[in-house]
């Protein structure tokens, strides 16, 4: 255990500049937990297999149970908070709640960042596209029918 | 179109349908499940907390005879480390279970599975307290051990526990107190007619051995636990249980305090499916609160779960006699379920599956045993339907091979055989509020059944299997809700039902709603706190919409009869004279009071309140001990049914489900979108158990205790087409007709691909799962070309 290697990390969080002392051991997804009270990112399998922890830095998903919190230095992290604005839901949520995209609601965040990567990368989505790109997060609930009802609803919104 | 049955008069006074039931009203909880603020005690932290790991046992079955807890001691640090001797000094006879007292919070003295948990390391730390636990030295001295549940049970296997030790709460186990010498903790009988003249008249006698490997509930939100010490004298446990009732009594009785010095509460869980169920981690992070005095944290890592509780493994034997017509007039039914090292619910799966073991068949003559049977694994319980696709997976199998031996259509043999209203079931009850005539059509319907069948080509071949199943919900159990009106006319709805995904807070609202003539939506669920909520058995077993549904519905009727004397005061006239209906009380006259204006009348400002307590417990006869007879076994039948088609890649022995069509008889659903979720949901999770799922065990140790070789289903596995499907047959106790449905979806996927299996390929394969290997390895031997090692 190297409780002695700690550091400073500055980053951009959901659009504000953010600045916290980590271990350097220590995952991105336990420091937006413990140091900034953002439990959207979740931890389940703890080997990047389920994509209940997804974040997003610098436009890129990542796994926040593997990704080192050291990393996000100068970086921009978006996490499902971060997604609304004004008040308003994101249209990816939007279509999430109107399609039943979930049932515990465990994964959902993780879902929702997936479908926010996959729509900026292709707008109008094949269904199997779809669930390519979605097949590494998992839901024991088995909303899958739903949750691709909701990523094409959400295309559509994107599109207009 | 859902075939309705015209229910009989009613029994209780029931307010006339509006819009709050049968709708399908959105989750309440929705925005936060989107935005990521719903709470789940996986989110919670405490001041001054302390992270608790768990060092396990290395081996499946030994003496401890040591436990060094130096060197994890020696590393910066660490708080301190609790092994069950310091369990011990607390709670003196530290067992606890539901049915039985026999799993030692830490292990004591000796381990019964690899994976036990041993010794716990506590630090602020959490990176800490993971390595210390890697530091904590334990030496054992192996014994004997056993897995195969049948072995187990034989006389000469290895001994798991010396001396059995029945919960004494309950009179049917009694009779199994200081029994010695055994591994069966319960054997449950059934016996109706004369079984031995029947297979002397049957014109044929079908007989084959089912089995069914382990899995796991593996909910995303993995099991969690935090205590805290409540002034000198109370402990609060802030838990993901889908049975803080259950926890409060069982800590209150572990520590000898009374249950108002424990305080149980859970919030959303991130899954259940039974795996949280009764204590997991709260009985150690109470012992390690009281201990340290201080808050502790427990959660399991996803590895962990695999060590925690599993879904039974079991043998199913069945013998069964036909005559030349197709009719059932004998059957003969074992199983042999592999409990694992500690009881948890199983003897009860033992039970209550057992008894409706011989299927959903009209059927003279019957002999069920079931035996409930310690084994060197990891502790087995409740999985989303209680032991009921252990056997359905036997007498489905085996109905499509009597269906092909004697030419007669599987849907047409099912016909011949299945239960009909006021038909005695195998345990004598005669059965009321089913159609499963009404399941099989529907089946017949949506798989097209007698339309012609494309069978595939060389490689890839194609076949179809359907099968129907039967479950008595869990009896007898008491659920309590009280619906609160607030002072300025808003109504809260006090619960101890737990919504782990299920929808349950939506469900409850939806009644209250109904009954209050007030809007669903307005509505606020307050989640179960021992402390504030009322009982209620558990979140287990498809009964809640049931059981607290009736809870809400009475709790609401008694706050609507309050809230209409007031308002006949008020309006100046009978009470008999008003409604609640759009959110006010009304008059025929169209004199209109708000809730608000009520209670200010009432109270002189807005203030006070008016509560409303409802609670429910369904009529119950105990089975006959030696028969299993009894005139009213459950409050309700639970039925489904499920077609697949598939195709089956004959090189590779892989099943690709093409189709899976999922019925069940949801009563009258009080919302119908997340019913048939829910059956979607559930047959998902059978599709997984079916064909890739399975705990691979090496002499007692999981070799596949991760998601890397551990597959659950993703949106790359799931059937082409999936559907779940409501057959409504209004219950006449049910909430609004309403009947439980969390499970039904479970019951009959396996046969259905396992008989679409042998339509396609002509193999017939015993043991789940149908993994490719086992399906290839099968398709060579009846090819007489055996693979290599068979």
């Amino acid at each position: 255990m190297k409780q002695n290697h700690r550091r400073t990390i500055r980053f951009k969080l959901n659009g504000r500049p953010a600045i916290t002392e980590i271990a350097t051991h220590e995952t991105l997804l336990e420091v937006l937990r413990r140091d900034f009270s953002l439990f959207g990112g979740r931890e389940s399998c703890g080997q990047g297999l389920c994509g209940c922890c997804t974040a997003i830095v610098d436009g890129i998903a990542v796994s926040g149970c593997l990704y080192l919190a050291a990393f996000v230095d100068g970086a921009e992290v978006t996490t499902v908070e971060g997604l609304a604005s004004g008040g308003k839901l994101h249209p990816i949520q939007e279509s999430f709640i109107a399609n039943c995209g979930f049932q515990c609601g465990f994964c959902t965040p993780g879902f929702i960042l997936m479908t926010k990567e996959l729509l900026e990368r292709h707008p109008q989505p094949t269904t199997d596209e779809i669930r390519h790109y979605l097949s590494g997060n998992l839901c024991r609930c088995a909303a899958y029918p739903d949750i691709v009802r909701a990523v094409k609803a959400a295309a559509g919104e994107h599109n207009r | 179109m859902a075939k309705i049955i015209e229910p009989p008069p009613k029994t209780e006074r029931q307010a006339p349908p509006t819009r709050q039931v049968k709708r399908s009203v959105r989750r309440l909880e929705s925005k936060s499940k989107v935005d990521g603020s719903a709470e789940y005690i996986h989110n919670l932290t405490l001041p001054g907390m302390l992270y608790g790991k768990i060092a396990r046992s290395s081996i499946p079955h030994g003496k401890i005879l040591s436990i060094d807890p130096g060197a994890a001691l020696a590393l910066e640090g660490v708080y301190a480390v609790i092994t069950g001797d310091d369990i011990r000094r607390l709670i003196p006879d530290p067992y606890y279970g539901p049915a039985f007292h026999d799993q030692p919070i830490l292990a004591l003295d000796k381990v019964r599975y690899a994976g036990e948990p041993v010794a716990v390391a506590l630090a602020k730390d959490p990176h800490v307290a993971e390595e210390a636990a890697d530091l904590i030295a334990v030496e054992y001295e192996p014994l004997e051990a056993v897995f195969d549940e049948v072995q187990a049970a034989k006389p000469g296997a290895p001994i798991i526990h010396d001396v059995l030790k029945p919960a004494t709460t309950f009179p049917d186990l009694k009779h199994l107190q200081g029994r010695s010498g055994t591994n069966v903790a319960l054997s449950a009988h059934v016996r109706r007619g004369d079984l031995a003249q029947a297979f002397k008249e049957s014109d044929y006698v079908f007989e084959q051995t089912f089995r069914n490997g382990k899995v796991i509930h593996a909910p995303l939100e993995p099991y969690v636990t935090v205590g805290e010490m409540a002034g000198p004298d109370g402990l609060t446990i802030h838990t993901a249980s889908q049975s803080p009732s259950f926890v409060r009594s069982e800590l209150s009785r572990l520590l000898g305090w009374p249950e108002n010095r424990v305080r149980v509460r859970t919030a959303f869980l991130g899954g259940g499916f039974g795996g949280k169920l009764y204590i997991k981690l709260e009985a150690l992070v109470a012992a390690c609160t009281l201990l340290v005095r201080k808050p502790v944290r427990i959660a399991l890592t996803m590895e962990e779960q695999f060590y925690t509780i599993t879904k039974h493994g079991a043998t199913v034997r069945l013998k069964t006699g036909v005559r030349k017509d197709g009719r059932i007039v004998a059957r003969e039914v074992e199983v042999w379920w592999n409990g694992g090292a500690y009881a948890d619910i199983g003897p009860r799966v033992t039970q209550k599956s057992g008894l409706t073991s011989s299927g959903p068949y009209d059927i003279e003559n019957i002999s069920i045993e079931s035996h409930a049977v310690y084994t060197n694994e990891p502790p087995a319980g409740a999985l989303r339907g209680f032991g009921i696709s252990q056997v359905v997976w036997a007498y489905e199998s085996q109905a499509d091979v009597m269906a092909r031996a004697l030419n007669i259509d599987p849907i047409d043999f099912r016909r011949r055989n299945i239960l009909r209203e006021g038909r005695p079931h195998a345990t004598g009850m005669p059965m009321t509020d089913i159609d499963i005539d009404a399941i099989l059509d529907r089946l017949a319907e949506r798989m097209e059944w007698n339309r012609p069948f494309d069978r595939g080509s060389a490689t890839t071949r194609r076949g179809r299997g359907i099968a129907i199943g039967i479950k008595s919900c869990v009896a007898p159990t008491t659920s309590v809700a009280m619906v609160n009106i607030y002072g300025d006319g808003s109504c809260g709805i006090c619960s101890s039902t737990v919504d782990m995904g299920q929808g349950s807070d939506t469900a409850m609202a939806q009644i209250a709603a109904e009954i209050l003539g007030i809007s669903t939506e307005s509505i606020r669920v307050v989640h179960p706190d021992t402390d504030v909520t009322p009982y209620d058995m558990a979140t287990l077993g498809s009964r809640s919409t049931y059981h607290m549904g009736n809870a809400v519905r009475r709790a609401a009727e008694d706050a609507r009869a309050q809230l209409l004397r007031m308002a006949a005061t008020v309006l100046k006239t009978g009470e008999g004279d008003l409604e609640c209906r759009d959110g006010v009380i009304a008059a025929h006259s169209g004199a209109r009071v708000t809730f608000h204006d009520l209670m200010v009348a009432r109270f002189a400002m807005q203030a006070g309140n008016i509560i409303g307590i409802g609670s429910f417990i369904p009529p119950y006869e105990k089975p006959d001990h030696e028969t299993g007879q009894s005139r009213q076994i459950t409050p309700f039948w639970m039925l489904g049914g499920a077609g697949a088609e598939i195709e089956v890649d004959t090189e590779t022995g892989r099943i690709h489900v093409v189709k899976l069509v999922n019925v069940g008889d949801a009563g009258s659903p009080i919302n119908p979108d997340i019913v048939e979720r829910q059956l979607i949901g559930a047959g998902t999770m059978q599709f997984g158990f079916t064909v890739f799922e399975e705990m691979i065990f090496n002499e007692g140790q999981v070799v596949n205790a991760s998601f890397a070789d551990y597959k659950i289903p993703g949106m790359l596995d799931v059937p082409d087409q999936l559907s779940g499907e409501m057959v409504e047959v209004p219950h006449r106790q049910g909430p609004f007709g309403a009947k439980g449905v969390g499970e039904t979806g479970m019951f009959c996927v396996s046969p259905a691909i396992g008989n679409a299996l042998y339509d396609a390929v002509e193999v017939r394969i015993t043991e789940m799962p149908l993994t490719p290997e086992r399906v290839l390895r099968a398709l060579r031997r009846a090819q007489n070309r055996p693979l290599g090692s068979d």
